[in-house]
């Protein structure tokens, strides 16, 4: 049962190296070592496991345990390329084994038949750079159905009349609901749309070895102490570290990939936690390094056959970044929700997955769902109504109140690639090890905007509907902070206004591949994950045929 | 300059140790043994070569996981096994926690001042406050620890506050020594703005916060940072008692009022309203 995992010597010329060991990298990782391929997975963060994670949210949350540290990687943000950058926190993603899936909330959706085709559909949008994507839905959904079942998501098939076709049900019922999900549900009934349960990647019944959701309530942000949330780090590493073929090597910060006079990637260059700086060989190389680092690392590889960054011929590189728009309510009961036991989420509707845009008069669609994602300290710190005393005897009797009592209305929606927001090298910061900082540019099209407006005001509704003592919404402004990294590598059959092929490969380099959010072409309707992760099972299958019909040893 | 978890070389030592599945009561209590075992560092990252010492560790939680599993049938216990060791840890960590001796960035007398700004923000009532919940200590602690950058905020607010203070209230000496409708009345001049809408899971305003905002930050942390966590605040639990969250870390539906009665879900009558 326990199989000895290799260490391999850098100077081996191993078959694959992948960098980020997250949604996409653990995948990659875990089906490249079952076909018996020779693999180290670069990570920068440590590898902690279950026993390592705390429900301290001073070390989680303030002292980023688990994520991108500001101290060390610095960031810096300008909205316009015209704008001067300065330094600012800009994105968070989970540094660690098993990256951003470990602290994420789980929401699992799949994409819809028109996520891939909308360009079609929608026509151009000014100030937008919209394209369809090069592969279908059809083409995904096989892939959809293995995460399903291999990385383990609870959900019920069939309940949404807006879902789009699948080959087989959840292979787990959905998680049990929470108040904030049958508060959700009547009103979104009584307004006549359709809610229904939740797909999540959380497990809802024991499953291979791991434990079912305990409810703990430190979910989002948070990693998972029982192994019930199906990250990267309870999944797939582990199952390709089972495969006896995949080395993870935790702390190696990848600074450069290098290549030969032919053009083709030869290996990765790294920092260890001392550092000391590696190189280790391999036969093809694979970013999975998230949307953000992936370009970043491509740009920090400039050559002279390469001056503008590996794999840049095309310029995109980094470019149609996409965050997702959204727009959080928040409201407030007569009775305990007691929402802060258990996952985040347990109802979703995707009524408005596909707004006619003529009649609302902005592009994009989204979906709602029904949550609680606070932690105490957070909802003292800025989720009481607004108004509220912010000490003394009032403020203290919100909290007793107000703690079990709120739920929140998270609305979802599409972001619009625009060329100009993008991760890029900052010219001046430099990380603690001396390289340029990411920086971030972004400007919301002002469709998205109106979007996550338009969402707001469909979750007040729902909070009306649903009686709510009081509610609010929060602020909705041009977002200058990052979680989802979308879109920076983008996927294409055309090399000149994308980075990759349908294949992953990249156009430039015959030996380098890039899958994660990177890869998307459109952003879908703000839950990314479950695309990333199938597009990850699928990039292993045709880099596995490549691989076998010779297309990656030396030529 | 370079951060380096010290968990992660042990961690990566015990992980090709991985049990794939525990369907028995027996291995996981060897289990829970071993990762308590005295000496076996935090790594407990599922069972190490610590040798197995044994039972000096009376953990109330631990009991209280052992009886419910009990309750609920092996089958479910052995599916939820790690928890086990996650919540242990945790009750590990608040009995190790004492309270500091002494303060170790503020004088006693600016821990007095402290403590008497900190019982403002969350008063004592008819339930304890920010005082119980050892603000103070924890306050002190961080200001030494992962706040230190704060340390500024607080050698030179403090005094301004003061001087603030005296301005309006010259006979009352200082903050601690007057009566709390002074107190209050001073507060209210520096911080009478009501909670603005902050989205949450999103970082705060960049640059420093005032003093207040520091202090008001910290009173806050101490008061609902999970009791079991090292910080030795929200003692004995009183912010997570106030606010209604229940100090266990596992919970079965149904979880509150408004699903207990849910009968489960079912198709709306009119369905079909798919486009």
């Amino acid at each position: 049962m326990n199989v000895e995992t290799p260490k391999y010597q850098t100077s081996d010329e191993v078959d694959f190296v992948i960098v980020g060991s997250g949604a996409a990298g653990g995948i990659l990782a875990k089906e490249l070592g079952g076909h018996g391929f020779r693999v180290v997975v670069l990570e920068q963060g440590p590898y902690l496991t279950e026993s390592d994670f705390v429900h301290d949210e001073i070390k989680v949350l303030n002292e980023d345990l688990l994520t991108n540290h500001p101290e060390i990687q610095p960031t810096t943000f300008r909205k316009t390329p015209a704008d001067a950058a300065k330094e600012q926190r800009a994105l968070v993603y989970g540094r660690l084994v098993g990256g951003t899936s470990v602290h994420f909330t789980a929401n699992f959706w799949r994409f819809h038949e028109i996520d891939f085709i909308e360009r079609s559909k929608v026509g151009p949008i000014p100030g937008a750079n919209l394209s369809d994507w090069p592969i279908t839905y059809s083409d995904l959904e096989p892939y959809y159905t293995k995460v399903e079942w291999e990385i383990g998501v609870s959900g019920l098939a069939g309940a949404s009349p807006f879902d789009p076709p699948r080959s087989r049900p959840y292979p787990m019922p959905p998680l049990p609901v929470k108040s904030s999900g049958v508060i959700f549900e009547r009103a979104a009934r009584k307004l006549g749309w359709n809610p229904f349960p939740a797909p999540m990647a959380i497990l809802s019944q024991p499953r291979e070895g791991r434990s079912a959701c305990v409810n703990c309530g430190f979910c989002l942000a948070f990693g998972c102490e029982v192994g019930a949330k199906s990250s990267s780090l309870a999944t797939a590493v582990r199952m390709a570290e089972r495969t006896g073929k995949v080395e993870i090597r935790p702390n190696s910060y990848v600074h450069r990939i290098e290549i030969d006079d032919r053009g083709r990637v030869t290996g990765a260059l790294y920092f260890d936690s001392r550092r000391a700086t590696h190189f280790q060989k391999a036969k093809a190389v694979i970013l999975s390094a998230n949307g953000a680092e992936t370009p970043r690392l491509l740009l920090l590889s400039a050559s002279k056959q390469f001056p503008d960054g590996l794999a840049n011929s095309s310029g995109y590189v980094g470019k149609n970044l996409m965050l997702n728009s959204s727009a959080i309510s928040m409201g407030v009961f007569d009775e305990p929700l007691n929402d802060y036991k258990g996952f985040a989420v347990s109802r979703v509707l995707h009524d408005f997955y596909e707004l006619d845009h003529e009649k609302v008069g902005f592009y994009g669609g989204g979906g709602l769902d029904a949550r609680f994602d606070i932690t105490p300290i957070g909802l003292a710190m800025g989720s009481l109504p607004p108004g509220t005393p912010r000490w003394g005897r009032d403020f203290k009797s919100a909290l007793r109140n107000n703690f079990t009592r709120s739920m929140e209305i998270f609305g979802h929606g599409t972001s619009l690639p625009v060329e100009d927001n993008s991760f890029s090298l900052d010219s001046e910061i430099k990380d603690a090890w001396g390289l340029p900082a990411l920086r971030m540019t972004y400007r919301d099209h002002p469709d998205d905007i109106k979007l996550a407006t338009w969402l707001g005001a469909r979750s007040q509704e729902l909070l009306d509907a649903a009686g709510a003592r009081q509610k609010w919404l929060f602020p909705i402004a041009e977002q200058e902070f990052a979680v989802h990294l979308l879109g920076t590598c983008r996927m294409g059959n055309d090399p000149k206004t994308s980075v990759i092929n349908i294949d992953h490969r990249s156009h430039d380099v015959k030996n380098l591949f890039l899958c994660d959010g990177s890869s998307l072409v459109t952003s879908g309707r703000g839950q990314p994950t479950m695309t990333i992760e199938a597009l990850a099972f699928r990039a292993a299958d045709r880099i596995t045929a490549l691989a076998k019909k010779g297309e990656l040893s030396a030529a | 300059m370079l951060q380096q978890s010290p968990i992660s070389g042990k961690a990566a030592l015990c992980k090709s140790r991985q049990i794939d599945a525990l369907d028995s009561r027996f291995i996981l209590d060897a289990l829970v043994r071993k990762a308590y075992s005295p000496g076996c560092s935090p790594c407990s990252s599922y069972p190490c070569d610590t040798p197995s010492l044994g039972e000096n560790m009376p953990f109330d939680r631990r009991r209280f996981l052992f009886a419910s599993g009990a309750g609920l049938g092996a089958a479910w216990f052995s599916a939820n096994w790690s928890l086990a060791l996650a919540a242990g840890k945790h009750a590990r960590q608040a009995a190790a926690s004492a309270v500091p001796p002494k303060f170790e960035f503020f004088t006693a007398a600016q821990a007095t001042e402290i403590a008497a700004i900190c019982a403002r923000i969350i008063p004592s009532d008819d339930s304890p406050g920010a005082t119980e919940a050892g603000a103070v200590y924890f306050t002190d602690r961080m200001l030494c620890t992962v706040a230190a950058r704060q340390q500024s905020i607080f050698r030179e607010g403090l005094p301004a506050f003061q001087e603030d203070f005296l301005a309006m209230f010259p006979a009352a000496g200082k903050f601690s020594a007057a009566s709390v409708e002074q107190q209050d009345q001073f507060l209210h001049s520096i911080a009478d703005e009501g909670v603005k809408p902050r989205r949450p899971n999103r970082p705060g305003n960049p640059g420093d916060p005032s003093f207040f905002e520091a202090l008001r930050a910290a009173t806050i942390a101490a008061f609902l940072i999970d009791p079991e966590s090292e910080y030795a605040a929200n003692r004995t639990g009183v912010g997570w008692q106030l606010i209604g969250r229940d100090p266990a870390h596992s919970f079965h539906s149904p979880f509150g009022f408004y699903d207990r009665d849910y009968p489960g879900w079912s198709p709306p009558s009119s369905s079909g309203k798919a486009k």
